[in-house]
């Protein structure tokens, strides 16, 4: 990184945000028609987001960081190579798995199958690649996707570092030698490198490469301190994970156990309240325990270790659980008396009930057995007072699980407990994207999902031990994926315009586009000057082409956080579609979208014949509308694309088994 | 490298007591040490500290892993006689606010 472009890229940021702020300010201030509000008021708030946007892209690119030759590694580190597969074709995770093994550095590489697939453990292990799989403490435990199959993983290996592989991800030998030197900084925790995909034209017609996230965006995020974690091709330090890991744990059963505490009494009160009234010792055991939350609360408040606490609670309520057990076996064996009395009975063998087993009986006393286990809100309330994470495989989690992409919220964590990351801008592992728009759309709806799970659950900008520049840089990336509801203005806007003469600003007069044009270009021209001859177009069409995705990512994902509905989450397919013809049902909402803006154009100019409308006016917007028919026209090429041919003659590994995987970031692409 | 001593009280408490450096690679080990002592029915443990010159995270996600085994019998897993260098593992994770480490070995399980 020269100095020179350093600071011409700083000009034209600098350049842009001023401009930014003067057109949109002055837009607020004096220039919206408020009399039609309804179009007015959006599109104002609107070119809002895109200043908030372009501030932050800005932002992002102040610091652009260029690392260039990495240092050299010590010789002595340990590292584990993981590569995470669920249901790939067998032969391209073994095909990645035999180039793991060719990595130079020395390490040991490990096939993690969540699928539990005994052929491919066979061939695995066969060629001496470790296989992994879940271990019995998962059965019938949330499994987290891919962020369970890492903890899981970290659990039974040992190395100091971790380099982690989707399936598809065919790491070139010398990445490690590439990456670990980085870790010389004690404080390192991660090294990300970029996500590049072999099966894709240079047209790129799915947006599948990421050329200005990979690139100036992570270099530019890694100048604050922020590069991120993309969930493959990277390296991490296994002790900033397992203290991240044990950092996590501390202060969850610490929330959990006060959550639990403070909703007691209702809980309590409410068991009580639908319990019979001659149920008169399953109402004394609720009684005790009820005194021993308010006694485990005291001692908390009196600075007890959680730990203690809990464990005191735990052997109470057993206590108790006993007690009331003793309580049903006393009547029970009462009840044997007066049978055994009875002549008849006792003759009988089919009601030899004296004769049951002891240890039978005994069995009552387990947690399910138990006269208390029939009253489960409460048992589930004691189960939640204790520090053992019973609803969870491991108690210690180092890969976060709020979201379903676990990548950015391990990374936002590792920051906030002080470990540094670094984004190295050299290809060292090469993937396969997806090659159909299905699939393609899956991934981005589940990318931007869980981005914006992220935002709901986490957000960026409140997590302590991040520094603001850190906030910004995650909440940066959250932002882009918002562009959706912006899309749906800039469509609506000009259609507005040419079919009702409904202008949503005052005059399309002089000191409107002294504001805007020069706002525009340099907001273009700070994009080409980032972009330092990488595509950007595609990213930019995408960013605004994708709007129902986007849209649907902020919708399911709220009702995910808040609502508890399901996200409707699906494994990104990585087997080849059987062709089924162009699927512009998956579409719809842009061809709608397209349609009325080609209508508009029609509108418009039978208005302008009719005299009804300016010439300028109607000019402007057909150009804005024939901008965004540009920028939708990507979808058409996106249905009628008919997967990767390669240029050469194939060679025979890909030929045979082309899947489709997946693996980039599809925000941050187009922050225009 | 490090050395695992393991004995059983006359109460039946089972004591481990690493001495060296107790890292990822004797992570597992530590682990395995525990769950072995709660499925031979030792279902109270104290993990004895004061020999252990060095522990990392890993180590510390073990004593969790044998803390969530131990309560999950019935039982509970105390550590005892930390030294400050391990100590201040603890609090980097925060684990020192919600697990007391003991004194000693023998009261560990008096309170």
């Amino acid at each position: 990184m020269s100095d020179a472009r350093r600071f011409f890229v700083r000009v034209v940021a600098l350049v842009t945000a001023i401009l930014g702020i003067n057109y949109v300010a002055w837009r607020w201030l004096f220039s919206v028609n408020w009399d039609a509000w309804w179009i007015a008021v959006p599109l104002v708030l609107a070119e809002t987001y895109s200043l908030v946007d372009s501030l932050l892209f800005g932002m992002t690119v102040w610091r652009l960081k260029g690392r260039g030759e990495p240092p050299v590694p010590a010789r002595d580190l340990t590292v584990d190579v993981f590569i995470a597969t669920y249901n790939e074709p067998l032969d391209l995770v073994l095909d990645t798995a035999r180039a793991a093994q060719r990595i130079a550095y020395p390490h040991r590489t490990w096939i993690l199958d969540d699928g539990n697939r005994a052929e491919l453990r066979a061939r695995a292990e066969a060629e001496g690649i470790g296989w992994i799989t879940r271990s019995a403490d998962w059965a019938d435990m949330p499994r987290h996707a891919k962020a369970g199959n890492l903890n899981n993983a970290l659990s039974v290996t040992e190395g100091e570092f971790l380099l982690i592989l989707d399936a598809d991800m065919v790491p070139s030998p010398e990445i490690l030698d590439r990456t670990l030197g980085y870790f010389e900084d004690e404080r390192m925790g991660l090294v990300q490198t970029p996500q590049y995909f072999v099966n894709v034209p240079d047209h790129d017609p799915l947006g599948s490469q990421a050329p200005l996230f990979y690139g100036p965006i992570q270099e530019g995020k890694d100048g604050w301190n922020a590069a991120f974690f993309c969930g493959s091709n990277a390296v991490i330090r296994r002790e900033a994970l397992m203290q991240l890991g044990v950092a996590r744990y501390a202060g969850e059963v610490e929330v959990g156990v006060h959550r639990a505490l403070r909703t007691a009494r209702s809980v309590i009160r409410k068991a009580r309240k639908d319990l019979d009234a001659d149920q008169v010792q399953v109402l004394g055991a609720l009684e005790e325990i009820d005194y021993a939350i308010a006694r485990a609360r005291r001692d908390l408040d009196r600075g007890e270790a959680l730990f203690d606490v809990t464990y005191r609670f735990q052997k109470r309520v057993a206590t108790t659980r006993r007690e009331l057990v003793d309580a049903d076996l006393r009547t029970l064996n009462e009840d044997l008396a007066i049978i055994a009395g009875l002549d008849r009975v006792a003759d009988d063998p089919d009601v030899s009930l004296a004769t049951i087993d002891e240890t039978a009986l005994l069995q009552l006393a387990d947690r399910e057995w138990s006269p208390l286990g029939a009253v489960e809100t409460v048992e589930a309330l004691v189960r939640s007072i204790d520090v053992d994470r019973g609803g969870e495989a491991q108690p210690v989690m180092p890969m976060a699980t709020i979201s379903v992409t676990e990548d950015m919220a391990t990374c936002m964590r590792l920051h906030g407990l002080g470990w540094r990351t670094a984004y190295h801008d050299e290809i060292l592992a090469k993937g396969l994207a997806p090659e159909d728009l299905q699939t393609m759309l899956t991934q981005r709806l589940r990318w931007a999902q869980g981005t914006m799970q992220v935002m709901f659950r986490e957000n960026p900008l409140v997590q302590k031990g991040l520094t603001l520049a850190q906030r910004l840089m995650y909440f940066a990336t959250m932002w882009t994926y918002l562009s959706g509801f912006a899309a749906l203005v800039y469509i609506a806007a000009p259609i507005t315009y040419l079919t009702l003469g409904v202008l949503p600003v005052q005059a399309l007069s002089t000191d409107f586009f002294v504001r805007l044009v020069p706002f525009l270009l340099v907001n273009q021209l700070l994009f080409f000057v980032v972009a330092d001859g990488r595509p950007t177009w595609r990213g930019q069409q995408y960013s605004l082409a994708l709007f129902p995705v986007w849209i649907r990512s902020f919708t399911s994902a709220f009702g995910n956080v808040f609502l508890g509905r399901s996200l409707d989450f699906a494994v990104t397919p990585k087997e080849k579609r059987a062709p089924t013809g162009h699927r512009w049902d998956l579409v719809k909402p842009q061809l709608v979208a397209m349609g009325l803006l080609v209508l508009a154009l029609v509108a418009g100019a039978v208005r302008l014949a009719l005299g009804e409308a300016s010439p300028f006016g109607t000019v402007f917007n057909m150009v804005w509308v024939v901008f965004d028919l540009v920028v939708f026209s990507v979808i058409i090429s996106a249905v009628r694309y008919r997967g990767f041919e390669p240029d050469t003659a194939p060679d025979s590994d890909l030929d045979a088994s082309p899947p489709e995987t997946a693996s980039a970031r599809p925000s941050d692409e187009g922050a225009a | 490298m490090i050395e695992f001593d393991v004995r059983t009280t006359d109460d039946g408490i089972g004591v481990v007591a690493p001495r060296g450096r107790l890292n990822m690679v004797a992570a597992r080990q530590l682990r395995e040490t525990l769950t072995g002592l709660v499925e031979g029915g030792t279902r109270r443990i104290v993990v004895d500290l004061a020999g252990t010159t060095f522990l990392d995270s890993s180590a510390l996600g073990a004593l969790v892993a044998g803390l969530k085994t131990a309560r999950q019998a019935g039982g509970d897993l105390r550590i005892a006689r930390p030294t400050e260098s391990v100590m201040t593992v603890f609090r980097l994770t925060n684990m020192d606010k919600v697990l007391r480490a003991r004194d000693d070995v023998e009261s560990a399980f008096d309170v």
